[in-house]
């Protein structure tokens, strides 16, 4: 398992298809577990979800699996690397959301 | 049946175009083909749609656009026509709407898209509107002074739709510094 290096904050887009991609999936798979992830509240458009697939696959975060046929629909999957950013992006919601909370129990004294 | 009907839009206008197609489908007009300035409706009362438009990065035969579509057919969007670059896609109108993207950086990336297009085909215009004026001062013909006068104004117009999709970009840029 390769370091990752870069810090970065990911979109909640991406966030959710990294998410949905722990079991291999589709394009419309992903879009159906984003929204029942989040409760009904991130519907991933198509052409914003074709876009960030293929940026995550440049970035070697997923990859498309072999498929059988032309006509199969291509589905995609999550690596190691893509494990490891989603870990350091859990760590950061975590840090953030423990500096918000303190802030605001400072001020209700 | 179906029933033709002939509408100008400007390329900058597309979200203005939508309204129409999707107001047309809400009255059971389902468009099925689009050709020059020409809109192709099937009537159908018993099926609405919501029409978006997109313009392609490629032509549509392109393989990256036929990926592209392919991708989108995948998740129920249909493409029912294409002209030039632009692409008309529908789906179904369900309770999630339709929409091609979902975050502001797909958006601006596609007004830049055709930001580029205006900008790719002013050259050529402005190049139109210095010889026809050459031949005009030359010849003073009537005809030659008209043309003039015809590509000022395509250029006035294309100004027109740069301005606008510039600001578009311009806002969404705005916003994306506070929200996705």
């Amino acid at each position: 398992m390769g370091e990752v290096k870069e810090r970065i904050a990911l979109t909640e887009a991406v966030y959710y298809i990294l998410l949905s991609l722990f079991e291999p999936l589709h394009g419309y798979g992903i879009m159906q577990n984003a929204q029942s992830l989040s409760h009904g509240r991130v519907n991933l458009a198509a052409g914003t979800l074709y876009g960030a697939l293929n940026t995550l696959m440049e970035k070697g975060y997923i990859k498309a699996l072999p498929g059988e046929s032309n006509t199969r629909k291509k589905e995609y999957v999550i690596t190691a690397t893509g494990k490891e950013i989603v870990m350091q992006e859990i760590e950061r919601l975590r840090e953030l959301v423990k500096n918000g909370e303190d802030v605001l129990r400072r001020n209700e004294r | 049946m179906t029933v033709t009907k002939y509408k100008v839009y400007f390329a900058w206008d597309y979200e203005k175009e939508e309204a129409w197609l999707n107001e047309m489908s809400n009255k059971g007009y389902q468009l099925v083909h689009v050709g020059l300035f020409k809109y192709v409706f099937e009537v159908d009362h018993s099926k609405r749609y919501i029409y978006r438009l997109e313009l392609l990065d490629q032509l549509p035969s392109h393989p990256s656009s036929v990926d592209y579509m392919k991708f989108l057919e995948e998740t129920g969007v249909e493409c029912v026509s294409t002209i030039l670059r632009w692409a008309y896609f529908r789906k179904e109108a369900g309770e999630n709407g339709f929409e091609l993207y979902s975050d502001i950086a797909s958006r601006i990336k596609h007004y830049k898209r055709i930001q580029l297009l205006f900008i790719a085909v002013t050259p050529v215009n402005v190049m139109s509107i210095i010889n026809m004026g050459n031949i005009y001062s030359r010849t003073h013909s009537l005809s030659a002074l008209i043309a003039t006068i015809l590509v000022v104004i395509i250029v006035l117009m294309l100004a027109t739709g740069l301005y606008r999709v510039s600001m578009q970009i311009a806002k969404l840029s705005h916003d994306k510094l506070f929200r996705e």
